[in-house]
């Protein structure tokens, strides 16, 4: 990262930082591992049909994992849009692009900068999300070994480690979406259209994922990579689906990145 | 040399559609001139500013600050250059002093230290730290003067920059223009406001649906224009008869006992000693300089309205 894209990248953060959406999508991201732990404490029963659902009670470590995969479905996606989907379209809106863009930076180094927030943003909330989790799981049932989806047993500490794995992992599909976002923010140069989008995009990798006569297709779409931590939850670890989610995600990050960058890098930049 | 040319522009248009914004504009604009860029609404002043600042990129010809142009230089070509279109905009939810440090960043060049002293010279030092979404609109126009001063330009590419000020924030501003312009950079200013140009600026162009009708200094623009008199005489009836005879005196009217015609000095000198051999006396004769709005309507309405009666009689 040169000096210039450092300085753009702190100035995006900072932004990010002073503006409300910013923190409707943290405090979301903290607040869902929150409810959802109060729930199970004061019900019983559990999610018994999601992996790791059945020893919710038995390690706080599980928390996060659970609410991984129900996040998955529009959750984080909606969080992740929320922000990426603004990044540009914001500043076209409100008229901001014209006077960054009229001062010494290119707009290659510009669109660098706010590449590089979004992802920020992504890694802040699954991370949120997961330290949350973890935290308030185990206050409410301890910080005790997990059990592997293989069905064995790992001690705390390694949990924490394939936690950490998970959420990393888990994050390079959300930035697939977050990079489609930037690029309906770009084209679009419509909040409200960017983040509705990449929504919609969202769901629809969803969608073909579960509809009949996709199986073929199924291991490539973005929806799918947000199981791929399973992989590491076995024991031995299954590199499979891990090794296909590093690089299908980096297509489903790249080809939108690479066409928002040629719009943003050609574009008029007039009142709109 | 053109290399060394604040502005110079060949052949520059910008299309949308059918509406040619910019059309075929040939613009030279020297060191130290304090250039008006006059037109009406929509006459394609702020598209114009647009592709030199690098914002747009024309459907044909070339712009060139400096001898760079913004299309092949990208943001090097605004070396030295700084400036607006239409109203400045800034980040609303942080404060005047934060939109001028994260600006003095993007410029680098130890612009952050010139922070105080540009809003000192703006006299938004007390409000600095309020967000700009609580400025009004002339803090935010002079907060666009400071960000831009931030790096120390020698152009200044200014749109309008008075419009929607009040009076006493017009001459603010305008005397600020005419600091800068004192202290030797080169300003473009685009107005629709005549008396503006009038004031500040030592050359002018005009422009109409995007091509421009008039180019050079303001004196000669002024000096083109035929001069117009107003005659008051004992006998209005017998004067309006005598300078009817006189040759280089034409356009005579009489109305409400008041003449007028056009006509050189030296035809002027004659037909007054003319009256005064007829007897009849001059109560005063006055000469009367186009103002810069009606050759800007000889100029831009003039044709228009033309077009416009022969499209009604055809
Ligand atoms: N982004 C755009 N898309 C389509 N048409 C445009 C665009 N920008 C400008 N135009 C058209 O180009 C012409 C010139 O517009 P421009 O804004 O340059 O005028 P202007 O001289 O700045 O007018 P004003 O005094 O109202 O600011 C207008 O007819 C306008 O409608
Ligand atoms: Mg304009």
């Amino acid at each position: 990262m040169t000096a210039a894209v450092a300085k753009v990248y702190r100035w995006e953060i900072a932004k990010l930082l002073a503006q409300k959406r910013t923190y409707l999508g943290l405090v979301s991201a903290m607040a869902v591992p929150l409810i959802f732990v109060v729930v199970l404490v004061l019900q019983s029963g559990g999610p018994n049909d999601v992996p790791l659902g059945r020893y919710i009670r038995d390690t706080g470590l599980a928390t996060p994992f659970v609410v991984l995969f129900f996040m998955s479905i529009w959750g984080f996606p909606l969080i992740t849009a929320l922000v990426a989907g603004d990044i540009v379209a914001s500043e076209s809106q409100n008229g901001t692009l014209k006077t960054i863009l009229t001062r010494s930076r290119s707009r290659g180094e510009i669109f660098v900068g706010k590449i590089l927030a979004s992802i920020t943003y992504t890694l802040v909330i699954v991370f949120a999300m997961g330290i949350v989790g973890a935290v308030a799981g185990s206050i409410a049932w301890g910080f005790h070994p997990l059990t592997s989806l293989s069905g064995t047993q790992v001690s705390a500490a390694h949990g924490v480690a394939l936690l950490a794995g998970s959420l990393a992992l888990y994050v390079l599909p959300l930035a697939g979406i977050a990079a489609f976002a930037v690029l309906l923010s770009t084209v679009t140069r419509n909040s409200a259209a960017a983040v509705v989008g990449a929504l919609m995009w969202a769901l629809l990798m969803q969608l073909l994922g579960v509809l009949p006569g996709t199986e073929a297709i199924r291991p490539y779409l973005l929806g799918t990579q947000f199981e791929a931590w399973h992989g590491f939850l076995r024991i031995p670890a299954d590199w499979t689906p891990v090794i296909r989610a590093l690089w299908v995600c980096a297509l489903y990050i790249a080809a939108p990145l690479a066409t928002a960058y040629v719009v943003f890098l050609r574009r008029d930049v007039a009142g709109d | 040399m053109s290399e060394s040319l604040p502005i110079s522009t060949t052949g520059l248009v910008k299309r949308y559609g059918d509406i040619a914004a910019v059309n075929g504009v040939d613009l030279t604009v020297e060191r130290g001139d304090v250039f008006g860029y006059l037109g009406p609404n929509g006459a394609g002043k702020t598209t114009l500013l647009r592709i030199l600042l690098g914002l747009i990129r024309p459907t044909s010809g070339s712009a060139k600050l400096f001898g760079r142009d913004p299309l092949v230089d990208g943001v090097r070509a605004l070396d030295g250059v700084a400036g607006f279109v239409e109203g400045p905009r800034f980040y609303s939810y942080l404060s005047g002093r934060k939109n001028l440090e994260l600006l003095a960043d993007y410029d680098g060049d130890g612009a952050r230290s010139r922070i105080d002293s540009v809003l000192e010279l703006v006299e938004l030092r007390d409000r600095a730290k309020d967000r700009v979404g609580g400025y009004s609109h002339g803090m935010r126009q002079r907060l666009g003067i400071a960000s831009s001063l931030l790096r120390q330009p020698r152009l200044l590419l200014l749109d309008e920059p008075t419009t929607g000020l009040d009076p006493a924030g017009m001459r603010d501003m305008r005397d600020l223009v005419r600091r800068l312009a004192g202290e030797g950079i080169t300003i473009l200013l685009s107005s629709h406001l005549l008396n503006e140009v009038e004031d500040l600026c030592n050359r002018v162009a005009i422009i109409r649906k995007g091509g421009i009708v008039y180019e050079g200094p303001l004196n000669e623009l002024l000096a083109t224009a035929a001069t117009g008199y107003r005659l008051r005489a004992t006998d209005p009836e017998r004067a309006r008869v005598v300078l009817l005879s006189q040759g280089g005196v034409d356009g005579v009217s009489l109305v409400e006992g008041q003449l007028r015609f056009t006509a050189d000095e030296e035809a002027v000198g004659r037909a007054a000693i003319a009256l005064g051999q007829a007897r009849i006396g001059i109560t005063a004769l006055i000469p009367e300089t186009a103002s810069l709005e009606e050759l800007f309507l000889g100029l831009t309405g003039g044709e228009s309205s033309d077009h416009d009666r022969e499209a009604i009689v055809a």
